[in-house]
């Protein structure tokens, strides 16, 4: 059972995340730990994290783009978004995010999953539109809802993406699933896979779609509990 | 020719203005703590890799690991904190936004265009004899800094902001994200330790050791929940899914109770995307939406996606015994 030690790693990140240490903090700790106790030295283990985190690099070149957003920020991109959506009578913030759900999951689905994100489209275009539009529906947008509506959009886009582009063919997740069945000798086509995925999609749809949509109704009770504290 | 290694060095000297900008700012009582963190960031962007301009040796991966743990204790111990910075007014934007209109979109939008034109289509541009993009791994990442370049190009054209403006903006949002920032990257490193001490197998031995999986339901509940547990752990479908699969799904589902490989696989890995929804490992979909949207709490979007995930994993179990098993 010696290999077994290699979870101490697992537990540093599952104690880290409980007393809410800071995340860096405990995942630097978990990689330390787990190196170690799987029988490597302290600088085998440091050399190794080390070496991935230089081959990571990519991920992290996203935030080239804080700039752009900044600068249209501060043109007033937020401010357009609002003053569109605010002309849009049956906008309301939950039926925005489930047309944004529903446009990210077919966009994923025939492979265009660069046609959201985050940085790109949550902050500067989805989250703004949907507070604008809870905005003008509730005659203001306190605190509390507001966070909660912030959430809502950046898990639409989440969502979106995940059951959106299993659907799609020559997607990474296809090609590791159809690769680590071959490697048992099973056979599957990525179409096989691919239509597998999509009754998951059309139920991750009905559901996200349906809390987006009781969304409103939630918001508008928390905007009521604030001005009920303010009072 | 294009590689990541000029998109590292664009980051790079991004992260180093921030770094040198960060510890200048006086009026934030964090300043020295934030120019450390992003000043270590750009060394390892600048200099991990042999410098393409500079012909220096690659910093050795010891190094490296030395400094992304000097980042920790940095961001962990507390030393950085968000800074003040001065930006438009909101009279300002609405005057900007009456006067630029849909421009702004416009501007917005060329990121993703230009990500899908170039991963559509970038693998007949050349340089000379060679492919101007070597690697095609690398097609959708150059991609999308190409469109960040280009559309960063038309923002100055038509907006004329000040020299300064740019990057004080762009450091006043990289300030909200803070450490999160680099999370996505840690976490991907963690990945690769995890697979060096076979964290991996050790999962796989319990989960077949100690799970009853004596029936077709009990192994098809085995492999999804477990399957969205191990994602939570590792924050990543990718790395569950062999583990799991060679584990639990080949030789139960597929081998003694003969379900279809096709759905199985394929729900499988959705039921580990479940799993991505609920987890802070998953850093670049929870935590860092949570720090760009400036949310005061570092959950609140796992906690909007937790009930629709635990639904869909229910759902994903259902549909593979009900699939799976079909002609049976």
């Amino acid at each position: 059972m010696d290999h077994l030690w290699s979870l101490l790693g697992i537990a540093v990140v599952v104690l880290g995340f409980l007393v809410r240490l800071n995340p860096l903090l405990v995942v630097v700790a978990a990689a330390l730990t787990t190196g170690i106790a799987s029988g490597h030295s302290l600088g085998q283990t440091v050399e190794a994290f080390g070496k991935a985190f230089t081959e990571n690099r990519y991920v992290s070149v996203l935030w080239l783009i804080l700039p752009l957003i900044g600068l249209l920020e501060r043109q007033g991109l937020q401010e357009r978004a609002r003053q569109l959506i605010g002309r849009v009578r049956a906008a309301t913030a939950g039926r925005l995010l489930v047309i944004y759900l529903l446009a990210r999951q077919v966009t994923a689905a025939v492979g265009l999953t660069s046609l959201g994100g985050h940085a790109q489209m949550v902050r500067p275009l989805i989250a703004p539109m949907a507070e604008a539009a809870a905005e003008t529906e509730l005659g203001g947008l306190p605190d509390k809802p507001r966070q909660t509506l912030r959430a809502f959009a950046a898990s639409a886009d989440n969502i979106g993406l995940f059951f959106g582009e299993d659907i799609f063919i020559a997607i990474s997740s296809i090609l590791l699933i159809k690769a680590s069945l071959e490697t048992a000798g099973i056979v599957v086509a990525p179409l096989q896979l691919s239509l597998w995925a999509i009754p998951t999609a059309i139920l991750a749809f009905l559901i996200h779609g349906f809390r987006l949509l009781r969304l409103d109704g939630r918001l508008k009770r928390e905007a009521a509990e604030s001005a009920g504290e303010a009072a | 020719m294009i590689t990541y290694d000029t998109l590292y060095l664009l980051a790079g000297l991004m992260f180093l203005v921030f770094g040198i900008a960060g510890a200048m700012d006086a009026a934030n009582p964090k300043r020295w703590g934030n120019g450390l963190f992003w000043t270590l960031l750009a060394v390892v962007f600048l200099f991990a890799s042999p410098h393409p301009l500079l012909h220096l040796p690659a910093l050795p991966a010891l190094w490296v690991g030395g400094v992304v743990i000097a980042l920790s204790l940095v961001a962990g111990l507390g030393f950085t904190g968000r800074a003040e910075i001065a930006t438009t007014s909101p009279e300002e934007r609405q005057a900007g936004a009456a006067r630029w209109k849909e421009w702004l979109f416009a501007v917005v939008l060329i990121v993703p265009a230009v990500t899908l034109a170039g991963t559509l289509w970038s693998s007949g541009l050349t340089s000379g004899p060679h492919p101007l993009i070597a690697n095609p791994k690398q097609v959708s990442v150059i991609s999308l800094v190409a469109g960040i370049a280009i559309a960063s190009l038309v923002a100055l054209v038509l907006f004329r902001p000040p020299p300064a403006a740019p990057l004080r903006e762009g450091r006043r949002l990289m300030d909200s994200v803070g450490w999160a920032a680099i999370l996505p990257q840690a976490l991907a490193s963690l990945g690769a330790v995890f697979a060096l001490g076979k964290v991996g197998d050790a999962v796989g031995a319990i989960a077949t050791n100690w799970l009853p999986l004596g029936t077709p339901a009990a192994a098809v509940a085995a492999y999804t929940v477990g399957m969205a547990a191990f994602t939570m752990i590792m924050g990543n479908a990718f790395a569950a899914f062999p583990v799991m699969t060679a584990a639990i799904g080949i030789p139960l589902i597929v081998g003694r109770f003969h379900g279809d490989p096709a759905v199985m696989g394929a729900l499988g890995m959705l039921s580990g995307f479940c799993g991505t929804l609920m987890t802070p490992m998953a850093a670049n979909f929870n935590v860092v939406p949570a720090a760009l949207l400036e949310l005061k709490d570092r959950n609140g979007v796992i906690k909007a996606q937790a009930p629709t995930a635990f639904l869909l994993l229910i759902a994903n179990t259902v549909l593979m015994y009900v699939l799976a098993f079909r002609h049976a």
